[in-house]
């Protein structure tokens, strides 16, 4: 019984959050539009199994995931938990909080493969070019910039090194990638920035800035904890634009090869 | 088609369900595996509540299946079937009132990005930088929704039109950029993490599938412009232009 009113109301939930969405769309399609939506009793289908799903997975979320992430990234920020790793007192030395960067980096990587959000513009992504983005490796290139984007947020809170010098940084690279970077990949690799960041990563993550401001010494939540998620959104346009690079250079490096192998069997 | 489904598309349909929670716990495996990893090594404490963790864990890998089953047959086919109506309707009008309802709609009722307006009232109130009275902290937060709502709104019209013109997305995020760094000098410091993080927790996941469809889905219907080159770029620019919103509007209540 205690599940079927906790979904329930995660339902309802979800039912609120979609409601202006259907209202939206509807009222195009009835106003301004004034036509039926075509195969309307499959979309409706459809549209009940991303609300069925979407509350499930939220639920799952709120029952397994976020309880056990938060706590660890409490656990591992907590002082005690450092101090007994052999450090004598808590200092803002960067060096000591090894296990943090290899926590935020791992989480970042598995909760962004988890991401719906990222999942679907993939499937898009892969339908659109015909098969030649692939619907996995795209997902594994942005997890891979999410877990150094998040690692290098929290050398960031610890060093306590202002925000907007690394976003910058990150700028500067992204405007010479796209100088460079094969032009199909371009906005693809912007939009794969924003969508890394939803409902799986934010509160793990977010519990982790915050946990990790509290715990060094002389930083403030409210100043240092926050700006991993914009890391989060900014390292996986780097990392999708570099990986296309590679693969462009790859290709055209076999492609010299063949050739010339082709030439000397001449 | 009969009523009754036969012996073999029942079959299809077990077999369909049982390959998407197969790619689905796929997709949580790594969670599983850094967690009982950092556990088992590292923290070194046995996990509370395990039976409830397991059965939050089945909910996820069945709620994210009925997800990606209800993608494909439902909202990318709305974002696909309203592009395409919206275009070939022609009335530009129309078309960025939809993109901007959309954009504003679904980020004013955004859940993470109430709880983050909270909770940068909060930062503002005990930096003194407004009052920490429920009314000015509410006006606040209702506020700074608003001003991330109508970025998104915008956001997604200024996206739509780049599509209708086939201007190149670089020179608007470049741009934006700029514009970012232009304007961090001037902001508050203690909004600035918050606007930096407003762009990636602003697009959520029921949004990003419709608003990707529509973008790919004009782009695929006007001529001369590319699917993948034109059509992806709507998030990117919804990532972007809250955080010189929020920011705008921190320099506007803290001076």
């Amino acid at each position: 019984m205690n599940f079927i009113s906790e979904f329930g109301s995660t339902l309802l939930f979800t039912l609120r959050d979609v409601a202006p969405i259907v209202i939206i769309i509807l009222f195009f399609q009835l106003a301004v539009l004034r036509q039926q939506i075509p195969r309307l009793k499959s979309v409706l289908i459809g549209v009940v199994h991303v609300l069925l799903g979407l509350s499930l997975f939220l639920m799952g979320l709120e029952k397994a995931l976020f309880p056990v992430g938060e706590a660890m990234a409490k656990q591992l920020s907590d002082p005690s938990f450092i101090v007994d790793l052999g450090v004598e007192y808590l200092s803002a030395d960067w060096t000591e909080y090894g296990w943090i960067y290899l926590f935020a980096a791992l989480i970042g990587f598995a909760t962004t493969i988890a991401e719906p959000s990222l999942l679907a513009v993939a499937i898009k992504a892969g339908d659109v070019s015909a098969g030649t983005i692939d619907k996995s490796g795209l997902r594994i290139v942005v997890a891979i910039g999410v877990a150094f984007g998040i690692s290098l947020g929290c050398f960031r809170i610890v060093t306590g090194t202002p925000l907007y010098l690394y976003i910058l940084a990150g700028y500067l690279i992204v405007i010479v990638q796209t100088i460079f970077a094969p032009k199909k990949i371009i906005a693809l690799a912007y939009d794969s920035g924003g969508v890394t960041t939803s409902t799986v990563t934010v509160p793990i993550v977010t519990a982790l800035g915050l946990g990790l401001a509290k715990t060094v010494p002389g930083r403030d939540p409210a100043i240092d904890g926050f700006g991993l998620i914009a890391f989060a959104s900014l390292f996986p346009i780097i990392s999708v634009m570099a990986y296309a690079q590679f693969t462009e250079w790859r290709t055209l490096r076999l492609m010299k090869k063949s050739r010339s192998s082709m030439q000397q069997g001449e | 088609m009969s009523r009754f489904p036969s012996k073999r598309t029942t079959l299809l349909v077990i077999g369909g369900a049982y390959s998407r929670l197969r790619s689905s716990f796929i997709d949580l495996l790594p969670i599983i595996v850094v967690i009982a990893f950092f556990q088992i090594a590292v923290i070194r404490e046995p996990l509370p509540n395990v039976a409830d963790i397991l059965f939050g864990t089945l909910l996820v890998v069945i709620g994210l299946s009925l997800f990606v089953q209800g993608l494909e047959t439902g909202l990318f086919p709305v974002g696909d079937s309203l592009a395409g109506a919206l275009a070939r309707k022609g009335s530009v009008f129309w078309l960025l009132l939809f993109a901007f309802g959309l954009g504003f709609t679904t980020t004013f009722a955004e859940p993470s990005l109430i709880a983050v307006a909270a909770k940068s009232a909060d930062i503002a109130a005990a930096s003194q930088l407004i009052d920490s009275t429920q009314d000015s902290l509410g006006s606040y937060s209702f506020g700074l929704r608003l001003s991330v709502a109508f970025s998104v709104g915008l956001a997604i019209v200024i996206g739509v039109f780049r599509i209708l013109k086939g201007y190149p997305i670089h020179y608007l995020i470049i741009g934006g950029y700029c514009c970012v760094m232009a304007i961090t000098p001037f902001a508050p410091k203690e909004i600035i993490g918050i606007a930096y993080d407003a762009g990636g927790v602003t697009t959520s996941t029921v949004t990003v599938p419709l608003v990707t469809a529509l973008g790919v889905g004009l782009a695929t219907i006007i001529k001369g412009r590319n699917p993948l080159v034109d059509g992806f770029g709507l998030i990117a620019m919804a990532s972007l232009l809250p955080m010189i919103f929020v920011m705008g509007y921190g320099i506007i209540i803290f001076h």
